[in-house]
């Protein structure tokens, strides 16, 4: 059963177009991790199913219905960003309120014992540090035992440990049959996460397939040397770029690369291979889309 | 009226009543007013002394609903929360019902410390029957300033709204006539007034717990503001959904 999906779906702000149809199904029980650096159009699609914003062309479905209507979204969990909470409220009442859009929602005491917020009860939210914040948003998306949780970018800025803590949260709830996706720029938190990616750049979908598959696409390293006159032509480059007299060569296969360069006539010096960041590795994956559909095939 | 609305309700009332100056605020001033103008100079006039009052409750039903709604709903909209109750299985209607059962609980509020010092302090009386019907004028004198809040306030961002408010409650309170007895404002301002919204629902107050014949102007200027400022603040409304949401 398809819970989540986006057929054909764009999305514009003025002149920038931040969702290029877009199509995306996510079915009961997948936990689809949504990846891609700042400005790929994870938010916009992430708002798009959760009812916030309309798309411009394509559709958007949320269990079979529209997620604009009120009452389909009482089958769907979502995280408030973390300096979004009322202030002045205390941490019981955030949850009640919230519990109270919901037919069923968890116990108050039961849900803030599973995210460890317990002692915080009596605490308006404007009083907590950071990760208490955060824990408490994300313990927001569970509160009406949601079919489907839309999760964006929920550990960001968050310390190594609170992360760990919030990423068994998701994955107790995933293990009890919910289906979840959840958006982040940081491919260690999908790896540790999702069993399918769905990468995002520049408003369209450069990759939807397993993460041992896209984490070979964007395993990307960097291989540079300083030479002269023109660069050399190589085998699996994705991209080159040259500055201050060296040459950047991005590769998924530095190995290949550096035994083709060292038996190849160019006068290298100064030779580095480095990994690049997930950041990097999009951009050159983007602009060559011609090579990121033969990466990913 | 639904569950979830009271719900909303709630929250907003707790959300103001935890920051205790915003009450304050909206109850000061028709309360000072009272004090300054109204006890020492015709406190010991029993008929003067009620349309005072009444004035001044008018006066405080105007301030508390311009700002509760002009500036709340400019200030929720700039919260990121706003975005994510967007998200809760709740539509426009439960929040909008909340906010407006909310502020007409602290438009309530607000008007004790007026009635009282009217009560104590004044030789202001009325009939119980005057006070139920005064009671009932609160809610349909407040009409055309809720409107006129809900426009300001999903039609400007916080800074801009909270400047309108201040602007104009000042004239619409003097240029109604609210600091002035019946028929004994100052020229310019018995010639202004009719036109006013103010103007109508004092007259409506005065009506209701005094001997008064309200005008027809008045009304009619009353019932227009009501309409007019109700399709800015639907304009407004659909034109800030169009903005975050098409």
């Amino acid at each position: 059963m398809i819970l989540a999906e986006a057929i054909e779906v764009s999305r514009r702000y003025g002149d920038v177009t931040a969702l290029d149809r877009v199509s995306l199904q996510v079915t009961q029980g997948e936990l689809v991790g949504l990846l891609g650096p700042n400005g790929a159009g994870k938010t916009t699609l992430a708002n798009l199913l959760t009812g916030v914003r309309r798309p411009d062309e394509g559709r958007v479905t949320l269990c079979g219905g529209d997620p604009r209507d009120p009452r389909t979204r009482r089958t769907l969990g979502v995280t408030p960003q973390e300096t979004g909470l009322p202030a002045t409220l205390r941490v019981g009442e955030v949850v009640e309120f919230v519990g109270a859009h919901y037919p069923d929602p968890v116990p108050r005491a039961e849900l803030l014992d599973q995210f460890g917020l317990s002692d915080l009860v009596k605490r308006q939210t404007g009083g907590l540090s950071g990760g208490q914040k955060r824990r408490l948003a994300i313990a927001l998306a569970f509160v009406g035992r949601p079919q489907v949780v839309v999760l964006d970018e929920p550990t960001t800025g968050l310390d190594v440990q609170s992360r760990r803590g919030l990423w068994d949260a998701i994955k107790a709830y995933h293990a009890d049959g919910g289906t979840v996706l959840l958006s982040s720029h940081y491919l260690e938190e999908i790896e540790a996460l999702a069993d399918r990616v769905v990468v995002l750049g520049r408003g369209r979908v450069l990759a939807d397939d397993t993460v041992a598959a896209v984490r070979g696409m964007v395993g990307v390293r960097r291989v540079s040397f300083a030479h002269d006159g023109e660069p050399p032509t190589l085998p699996g480059v994705v991209a080159i770029e040259q500055r201050e007299g060296r040459t950047h060569l991005l590769t998924p296969d530095s190995d290949a690369l550096v035994r083709a360069l060292v038996v190849s006539t160019v006068d290298f010096r100064d030779l580095e291979v480095a990994p690049t960041s997930l950041e990097e590795a999009f951009l050159a994956i983007t602009d060559s889309s011609s090579d990121a559909v033969a990466l990913a095939a | 009226m639904t569950t979830l609305s009271l719900v909303h309700a709630r929250y907003q009332l707790l959300e103001t009543i935890r920051i205790p100056i915003a009450l304050i605020g909206s109850a000061f001033f028709p309360a000072a007013s009272m004090l300054f103008f109204v006890v020492p100079f015709a406190g010991d006039d029993p008929v003067a002394a009620t349309y005072a009052t009444a004035s001044m409750v008018t006066f405080s039903i105007m301030v508390s609903s311009l700002f509760t709604y002009g500036v709340g709903v400019a200030d929720d909209r700039s919260q990121p929360w706003d975005g994510y109750m967007r998200t809760l299985a709740a539509g426009a209607g439960p929040r909008f019902a909340g906010r407006i059962l909310a502020g007409m609980a602290m438009s309530l509020v607000s008007l004790v410390p007026v009635v009282l010092i009217g009560a104590l302090f004044t030789e202001a009386t009325t009939t119980t029957m005057g006070f139920l019907l005064g009671i009932a004028t609160v809610f349909v004198g407040a009409l055309p300033f809720t409107l006129m809040g809900l426009a300001i306030g999903y039609g400007l961002p916080l800074k801009a709204a909270l400047v309108v408010c201040q602007v104009i409650f000042f004239p619409l309170a003097f240029g109604g006539g609210l600091m002035s007895a019946p028929d004994q404002a100052p020229g310019f301002i018995q010639t202004i007034a009719p036109y006013l919204p103010t103007r109508g629902a004092v007259e409506l107050m005065w009506a209701a717990v005094g001997d008064y014949s309200p005008h027809a102007t008045s009304l009619f200027a009353f019932a227009v503001w009501t309409v007019a400022a109700g399709a800015v603040a639907v304009w407004a409304y659909r034109r800030d959904e169009g903005r975050r949401f098409r």
